[in-house]
């Protein structure tokens, strides 16, 4: 064996994971070999001053008490249910709670998976206002926003022209959505500020049993959603602005050529 | 043409504690992978090191935070649905990875990739120069720290998932989505330009 194929097996043996035979012919080579002796001793240098180099940044106390109580807060139960069926017998008691369960499981399936992924796009819409680089293309022109997603994006869309509307275009960035790339483009009307996420309409929402054929408006804690489906797109619009301002920004997307 | 810049101010900042408030999944599940627990157990003590991880992807401190807070975002809202018998930490890692190769800098970084395939074979030199092995014999801490920014993101990050988070190549395998044998060939190609960073470092130094 020539010194090359020995030094092709020392990645393996720095991280300790070549097989007990290369390891017992290694270090016999070692032992007649200086050169690759010498070798191995810098990889193995390297490696551990990396290992001690590269601990290096630590996330201050406020930033991690921050995600704890986010975590927390998040985990934190809606309500309680606390219910003593005095006077009943066991049996009647477990009908009814059985009962009561199946209902309750039956409205809240149905419920959750409605508002599931508008819920999620919430938080994606929250999250990007909540970042110190809410968009990674800042500009308010769609001639400008709409090329940068070329290549990013598996499908293309259309900007409205705001020139005679009250919105602002910020900019937009790519975002994932169960795993699908979409864009997210966020506007800006008086001081609120709106994202519009477009997807591939075969990728999200199908098993999600949402009923959003045509135009839908919904509240999601308290932020107003309207969403459509257009072209093989999902489209949705999200904002804290008023039910009319989101139907605007709605329409105008529609409206984009 | 005109650009705008958007200023995010305290009252969107404030947006933040909403943001993790409103919605409760799934929150205990039986076996990770023979790890069980809430997602704060298990995702916690993942904290300081994926911080430290985002830092040198990011090399940002701001960008840093938000790329945890993305990470622990996406993770907690994915939880329920995490795959039992698959890797905690190298989900978490995977996350945080596909949300900085998204952000603005990854994107960025991702377009200076090398077109030179992974798969191929790594030519070392044929002999051990002598010269080389003194010089990286003088290495200190911050040659190192600066050859490792200096880094393309996929040799840097590779190089801290083994070296760094003492990843096996199976769990890099996973957190990178790419093969063992990708693994192996990269990881090779990685510390032969990080040497070949720290020889050209010393050779400047020492002259």
């Amino acid at each position: 064996m020539t010194c090359d194929q020995w030094r092709s097996k020392l990645d393996a043996y720095v991280d300790s994971v070549c097989s007990d035979e290369d390891l017992a012919n290694l270090e016999a080579h070692f032992r007649t070999c200086a050169s690759c002796a010498a070798e191995a001793l810098t990889r193995l240098r390297i490696k551990r001053m990396t290992q001690n180099a590269a601990a290096r940044y630590s996330p201050s106390p406020e930033f991690r008490l921050r995600i704890e109580e986010s975590i927390q807060a998040k985990r934190k139960p809606g309500w309680t249910f606390a219910w003593r069926p005095a006077g009943m017998g066991m049996a009647a008691a477990a009908f009814a709670v059985g009962v009561l369960l199946v209902v309750a499981l039956t409205l809240g399936i149905q419920h959750r998976e409605r508002g599931q992924a508008l819920a999620e796009l919430v938080d994606l819409h929250v999250a990007t206002l909540a970042s110190a680089n809410p968009v990674d293309v800042i500009s308010t022109d769609r001639h400008t926003v709409k090329p940068w997603f070329q290549g990013k994006l598996p499908f293309t869309f259309n900007l409205p022209e705001l020139q005679n509307s009250s919105f602002k275009l910020l900019g937009g960035k790519v975002t994932y959505f169960e795993h699908s790339p979409g864009a997210q483009l966020l506007f800006q009307i008086r001081s609120h500020q709106l994202s519009v996420f477009i997807f591939q309409d075969s990728s999200i929402f199908q098993n999600r049993q949402e009923t959003l054929s045509g135009i839908t408006t919904a509240r999601e804690l308290a932020f107003n959603v309207e969403a459509w489906s257009e072209g093989g797109l999902r489209y949705v619009v999200i904002g804290d602005a008023s039910p009319t301002d989101v139907q605007e920004l709605g329409e105008l997307m529609r409206s984009a050529k | 043409m005109s650009t705008t810049e958007i200023i995010m101010d305290g009252e969107n900042r404030s947006t933040e504690a909403r943001f993790f408030s409103h919605k409760v999944n799934c929150w205990a599940v039986a076996d990770h992978s023979g790890e069980s627990g809430s997602f704060e157990e298990l995702a916690m003590p993942l904290f300081t090191r994926l911080y430290n991880f985002a830092y040198w992807l990011a090399q940002d401190r701001v960008a840093a935070e938000d790329l945890v807070q993305e990470t622990y975002m996406k993770a907690l809202r994915g939880f329920s649905s995490f795959r039992q018998g698959t890797n905690f930490r190298a989900w978490m890692y995977r996350i945080l990875r596909n949300t900085f190769l998204t952000s603005q800098a990854g994107l960025k970084s991702s377009a200076a990739v090398s077109l030179e395939s992974d798969e191929g074979q790594v030519a070392e030199p044929a002999v051990a120069e002598t010269p080389e092995t003194v010089l990286l014999a003088r290495v200190e801490r911050e040659t190192i720290e600066n050859a490792l920014e200096e880094l393309p993101v996929r040799f840097r990050e590779i190089i801290l998932l083994c070296d760094l988070e003492e990843m096996s190549y199976q769990e890099i395998g996973e957190t990178l989505g790419i093969p063992m044998g990708t693994v192996m060939s990269r990881l090779s190609r990685a510390r032969k330009a990080m040497r070949e960073l720290l020889a050209a470092r010393s050779w400047e130094a020492a002259r």
